[in-house]
C-alpha cells in the first residue's frame, strides 16, 4: 500500500518536473505565435485608415495613389496633378476640419446632417481637389471618385525610406531607415567591441597571472550586471556631451554614442565566452608548441586561437546579437531621427528603440501597433537566427 | 634567432594588458561617477518619500516598492519553474533529441531581446489574458526572461555534484526522488541560489519588458494588489532623464535613482560571489 | 664535446609545499639512451620536464640545486627558454599532433623559429618524416589532417616534428604507452636508430622496453633517485633491494 503511494508520488513529481521543463519551449512558441498574430496584420492593413476616404472629382484621370504620393501631396511636396499622372493643374487639398472655410454652420446643419451633401457638392465643383474625410460623411449618392485603399506591400514596408507612422492621411511604414539604423549602430559597436573583447579574452585567459584572472572575472561580471538604463544614463550625461564637444556638433546624440555604449555593453559577453573557448585548448597542444621552441605569443597565434576559433566566433555572434537587441541605452543616446545614416556623427533610430518609444502611443490593434509588432518579428528572427547559429558553431563543452 | 620574437611578445602582451585594464577603468569611471554624483542625493527621505514637484523633488519610494514587487513576483514564478526544469533536464532526461530541443529553446529564450519580451507580455498577459498593466503581467514577463538563467545555473550546479554520491545513495536502496531531495539538492543548493540572486539583479534593472506591461510614469501611491500598476526604478530613471517635465531640475533625482540601482546590483553580485566562494571551499573539503 | 650532455647537481623541486624531487644527482653522456623507471608519482615526468623547463608553466614550482645541458645551467637568467626548448625536443605520452596538416605539423617548429625559406622547410620536413620512419605511410597525404592518422602514426609524426628542429637531446615521456604492440615495436626501433645522433631520455613503465632500448636505467622512488647504472646491471644485479623488487615486479 505504502509502496504504491510512493510510486504514484514519484510519477506525479516526474510529471510536474516534465511540465516545468517545457515552459521555455512553450514560451518561445507563444512568443512566435503572438508576435506573428499581431505583426503580420501589417500586410493586410492599409496606410490610409479604413475609417477615412480619399476622394477626387469623378473626371480626374488619377485612379490610384501610392502611400508616398499621398504623403507628398499632403506635405505639399507634390503640387501639380501631372506629377502623379493627372493633368497639369495645381492640387487643392481638403481635409474635414477645413469645411468651415467653405460653408457656415447653418448650411451644415446643427448636427452636421448636411455635411455629406456639402462635401459631395464641394468636390463636384472643384475638379482639382483631393479630399480626405471620414467614411461617415460619404454621401450615399456621392458623385466624386473614391480612391481605393491600398494594402501595405512587403516591398513598401521593407524598402520604404519613410517612417511616419502617425502622419495623415497616409501613414508611412517604411522600415529601411530603422533597419539600416540598427545595423549601423551595431556595426560601430562591433568595430569597437570585437578587437577589444578578443584582446582582453586572450589577456585574461592566457597571459594574466591566475590571481589577476580572479580579479578580472568578477569585474567583467559586474559590467554585465549593470542595467541598460544606467548605461543609457551614463552615455547621456558623459559620452553624448563628450562627442558633441570633440566633433563640434549641434547635438551629441549620435550613432557613435550608441555604438560606444553598445560596445561597452557587449564586451562582457564577448570576453566571457571567448575566454572560455580559449581555455578549452588542451594543455597537451600548448605544451607541444612550447616544447618546439615557440614563444608564448606564437603559441597563442598559431595553436590556441585556431583551436578555439569556433568558440570565439560564437562569442562574436552572441555579442552582436546582444547589441542588435539592446533597447533602452540606445534609445537614450542615439537621438532617434529616422534618417538613413551616412556617418557615425548623425542621429539614428534603431528598431528596438522605435518599438520602445512608440508602442505606448500606438492605438491597440491599429496599423501603427501592428507595424511595431512586425518590427518585433524582425528583431526576433534576427536574434533567433544568431542563437541557433551559435548552437551549431559552439563546440560542446567536453568534460 | 631574431631578437624581435621576444621583443614583439613583450610589446604585445603589455598592450593587451593595457587594454584589459582600460575596461576595468571604464567600469570604475561609470561606478565612481554615479557614486559621486548620486551620493549627496541619497537620504532617508529620498528613499522613503513619494516623488513631488513634478518629479524634481521628493523621493522614489513607490519606484523602490514597485521594483520590489516585480522582483518578488517574477522570482515566485521563475524560481520554482526554473529549478524543477533544471532538475528534470539534468537528473531525468537522457542525451536525446528532446533534451537537445529543450536546451536549444532555453538558449534561444535567453537570447531574445528584452523589448521583444515587452511586446509579448503586452500581447499575451496585458491584452489576451486581460491582466491589464499590472504587477502580475510585468512579473510574468520578467519571470520568463530570467527563466533560462535559473535553469542553466540549476543544471550546472547539479552537474557538479559527483555521480558517486548518487550511486552511493541508490546502493543503499534509496529511490530516485529521495536521492535528489536528500543527497543531490542539499549539495547543489547554494550554487542554485547564486542563479536566483543573479536573476534578482537582472529583474531589478530591466526596463524594456516592463514598459508596456506594468510600469507607471508617475503614480505616487503604493500598490494594493497584483492587478495594480507600479512605478519601477529603471523606468523611473529613464523617465527622469528623457521625458520628465523638467529634465534639468530632475537630474539630481536621476543620479540618486541610478545610484540606488547600482547599489542593488553591487550588493546582489557580492552576495552571489560570497556564496560561490564558500561553496567552492566546501566542495574542496569534501 | 662536453663530458655530459645532461647533468643535475643536488636538484630539488617543489610543487608548492610538496617536494616532488629530492636531491637528484644525475648525468647522461652524449649519444646514450637513459630510461627512467619507477612507480607512478615518483617524479619521473617532473625531472624530465626540468630539462626543457616545461615546469615553468606550472604555478608555484620552486627549484633548488642545478641542472645543466651541455654545461649550461638551464635555470640561468641568461638562458632563453625558447632557445633551450629548441635544443631539447620532447615527445609526450599521448600523441598530440596539432589539428593541422601532416606537413604543417612538422614545419611548425621551423616556422616559429623564423625560418621561411620554402625549399628549406620542404626538405627538412621530408627528411624528418623519413627519419621518423613514417615516410612510406604518409608520403601521399602530406596535406591531409594529422588527426586522420592512427595513434602510432601520430606518435611518429610527433617525433618527426621534434626532429625537424634538430635538437641534440630528446625527452620522451612514456612515448609508447598509448600504443598497440606493433606501433610500440616501430617506435622502439626508431628510438634505437635515433641514438646514433641524439641523446635520449625515456620514461617508461614497461620493464622489457627499458631493457630493450636503453644503455642506462635510473630508478626513482618517492622523488628520490634510488639507483642508477648500466641497464644490464639494474636488471640483473641491482644493489638496492627496492630496485630489485621493482624490476622483478614484486613491488608493492
Ligand atoms: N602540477 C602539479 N602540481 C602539484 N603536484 C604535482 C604536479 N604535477 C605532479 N605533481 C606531483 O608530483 C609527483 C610527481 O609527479 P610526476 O608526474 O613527475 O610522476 P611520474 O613519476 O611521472 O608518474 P607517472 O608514472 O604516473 O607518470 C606526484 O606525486 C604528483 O602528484
Ligand atoms: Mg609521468
Amino acid at each position: 500500500m505504502k509502496r504504491r503511494m510512493r510510486k504514484i508520488l514519484e510519477k506525479i513529481t516526474e510529471g510536474i518536473l516534465f511540465s516545468s521543463s517545457t515552459v521555455t519551449s512553450l514560451a518561445v512558441l507563444l512568443i512566435i505565435l503572438f508576435l506573428f498574430r499581431e505583426g503580420l496584420g501589417i500586410f493586410t492593413s492599409t496606410s490610409v485608415d479604413r475609417n477615412n476616404v480619399l476622394a477626387v472629382h469623378s473626371l480626374n484621370p488619377v485612379n490610384e495613389l501610392t502611400t508616398q504620393q499621398i504623403g507628398g501631396i499632403f506635405n505639399r511636396d507634390i503640387l501639380y496633378w501631372d506629377e502623379v499622372g493627372g493633368t497639369h493643374d495645381s492640387i487643392i487639398l481638403f481635409t474635414i476640419n477645413e469645411i468651415g472655410n467653405y460653408y457656415n454652420e447653418e448650411e451644415l446643419g446643427t448636427d452636421f446632417e448636411f455635411l455629406p451633401q456639402k462635401i459631395d457638392e464641394l468636390i463636384s465643383h472643384q475638379p482639382n481637389m483631393i479630399a480626405y474625410f471620414p467614411n461617415l460623411y460619404l454621401a450615399g449618392n456621392f458623385h466624386g471618385k473614391v480612391l481605393p485603399h491600398n494594402k501595405i506591400g512587403i516591398s513598401e514596408f521593407f524598402a520604404g525610406k519613410s517612417w511616419y507612422p502617425t502622419s495623415e492621411p497616409a501613414a508611412q511604414f517604411g522600415i529601411l531607415t530603422l533597419i539600416l539604423g540598427t545595423l549601423w549602430v551595431t556595426l560601430g559597436a562591433i568595430l569597437i567591441a570585437l578587437p577589444i573583447g578578443l584582446v582582453t579574452a586572450i589577456y585574461i585567459g592566457e597571459v594574466a597571472h591566475p590571481r589577476m584572472r580572479s580579479f578580472f572575472k568578477p569585474l567583467i561580471e559586474l559590467l554585465a550586471g549593470i542595467p541598460s538604463v544606467v548605461y543609457g544614463f551614463f552615455g547621456l550625461v558623459i559620452i553624448v556631451p563628450m562627442i558633441q564637444k570633440t566633433f563640434n556638433l549641434a547635438v551629441g546624440e549620435t550613432a557613435l554614442a550608441g555604438s560606444i555604449v553598445l560596445a561597452i555593453m557587449a564586451l562582457p559577453v564577448i570576453i566571457t565566452i571567448a575566454e572560455d573557448a580559449i581555455r578549452t585548448t588542451p594543455v597537451s597542444l600548448r605544451e607541444a608548441s612550447l616544447a618546439l621552441g615557440a614563444s608564448h605569443w606564437q603559441t597563442i597565434i598559431r595553436v590556441i586561437l585556431p583551436y578555439s576559433r569556433s568558440g570565439i566566433i560564437a562569442a562574436f555572434i552572441l555579442g552582436i546579437g546582444r547589441a542588435i537587441g539592446e533597447t533602452m541605452a540606445v534609445l537614450m543616446v542615439t537621438g532617434n531621427a529616422a534618417m538613413i545614416p551616412t556617418t557615425f556623427l548623425e542621429p539614428v533610430r534603431t528598431i528596438p528603440a522605435t518599438i520602445a518609444a512608440e508602442l505606448g502611443e500606438a492605438p491597440y490593434g491599429g496599423t501603427h501597433f501592428k507595424a511595431l509588432f512586425a518590427l518585433g518579428i524582425i528583431l526576433f528572427i534576427i536574434t533567433f537566427a544568431f542563437n541557433t547559429m551559435v548552437e551549431f558553431i559552439r563546440p560542446r563543452k567536453s568534460k | 634567432m631574431k631578437p624581435g620574437k621576444r621583443l614583439s611578445q613583450f610589446i604585445v602582451f603589455n598592450l593587451f594588458g593595457l587594454i584589459s585594464y582600460l575596461i576595468v577603468v571604464i567600469l570604475f569611471i561609470i561606478l565612481g561617477f554615479i557614486f559621486i554624483r548620486g551620493f549627496s542625493v541619497i537620504s532617508w527621505s529620498f528613499l522613503s518619500a513619494m516623488p513631488a514637484e513634478g518629479m524634481t523633488g521628493g523621493g522614489i519610494l513607490p519606484a523602490i516598492i514597485g521594483t520590489g514587487c516585480l522582483v518578488v513576483g517574477s522570482i515566485l514564478f521563475a524560481f520554482p519553474v526554473g529549478v524543477l526544469s533544471g532538475i528534470y533536464m539534468n537528473e531525468y532526461l537522457k542525451e536525446n533529441w528532446f533534451k537537445k530541443f529543450i536546451r536549444m529553446m532555453t538558449n534561444n529564450l535567453a537570447g531574445i531581446p528584452s523589448i521583444v519580451f515587452g511586446l509579448f507580455g503586452m500581447a499575451l498577459f496585458v491584452n489576451q489574458l486581460k491582466f491589464g498593466d499590472s504587477i502580475l503581467a510585468g512579473s510574468l514577463t520578467l519571470g520568463l526572461m530570467v527563466l533560462p538563467v535559473i535553469i542553466r545555473t540549476t543544471e550546472e550546479s547539479l552537474k557538479a555534484v559527483d555521480t558517486s554520491l548518487r550511486e552511493g545513495s541508490y546502493a543503499l536502496g534509496a529511490s530516485k526522488l529521495y536521492t535528489i531531495r536528500r543527497v543531490v539538492l542539499p549539495i547543489a543548493f547554494p550554487n542554485i541560489i547564486t542563479g536566483l540572486i543573479l536573476s534578482v539583479s537582472r529583474v531589478s534593472g530591466e526596463t524594456a519588458p516592463i514598459l508596456f506591461t506594468v510600469a507607471a510614469y508617475f503614480l505616487p501611491k503604493l500598490p494594493s494588489g497584483i492587478f495594480d500598476q507600479v512605478m519601477a526604478l529603471p523606468y523611473h530613471l529613464y523617465v527622469l532623464t528623457t521625458s520628465g517635465t523638467n529634465i534639468e531640475e530632475s537630474r539630481p533625482m536621476a543620479y540618486g535613482t541610478a545610484l540606488v540601482l547600482i547599489v542593488i546590483v553591487l550588493i546582489v553580485n557580492m552576495i552571489a560571489n560570497a556564496i560561490r566562494r564558500s561553496y567552492r571551499k566546501k566542495l574542496k573539503l569534501r | 664535446m662536453p663530458e655530459y650532455k645532461v647533468e643535475t647537481q643536488n636538484f630539488n623541486l617543489f610543487y608548492g609545499d610538496f617536494q616532488a624531487l629530492k636531491d637528484i644527482n644525475f648525468h647522461a653522456e652524449p649519444n646514450t639512451i637513459t630510461a627512467f623507471i619507477g612507480p607512478s608519482g615518483c617524479g619521473k615526468s617532473t625531472l624530465l620536464r626540468v630539462f626543457n623547463r616545461m615546469n615553468d608553466l606550472i604555478d608555484g614550482v620552486k627549484v633548488t640545486g642545478k641542472a645543466f645541458i651541455d654545461n649550461m645551467e638551464v635555470n640561468d637568467r641568461s638562458i632563453r627558454v625558447d632557445e633551450l626548448r629548441k635544443q631539447v625536443g620532447m615527445v609526450f605520452q599521448k600523441p598530440n599532433p596539432f589539428p593541422k596538416s601532416i606537413f604543417e605539423n612538422v614545419a611548425f617548429g621551423l616556422r616559429v623559429n623564423g625560418i621561411s625559406d620554402r625549399h628549406f622547410i620542404e626538405e627538412r620536413v621530408v627528411e624528418s618524416i623519413r627519419k621518423a620512419a613514417l615516410w612510406d605511410e604518409v608520403k601521399d597525404k602530406l596535406k591531409k589532417s594529422a588527426m586522420e592518422l592512427s595513434g602510432g602514426q601520430q606518435q611518429r609524426l610527433c617525433i618527426a616534428r621534434t626532429l625537424a628542429v634538430e635538437p641534440s637531446l630528446i625527452l620522451m615521456d612514456e612515448p609508447a604507452s598509448a600504443l598497440d604492440p606493433i606501433s610500440t615495436g616501430k617506435i622502439e626501433d626508431l628510438i634505437f636508430e635515433l641514438k646514433k645522433s641524439y641523446t635520449i631520455i625515456i620514461v617508461t613503465h614497461n620493464m622489457q622496453q627499458a631493457g630493450r632500448v636503453s644503455d642506462y636505467t635510473a630508478f626513482f622512488y618517492l622523488g628520490a633517485l634510488i639507483e642508477w647504472d648500466k641497464t644490464i646491471k639494474i636488471f640483473t644485479n641491482p644493489t638496492n633491494i627496492q630496485t630489485q623488487h621493482y624490476v622483478t615486479g614484486k613491488f608493492g
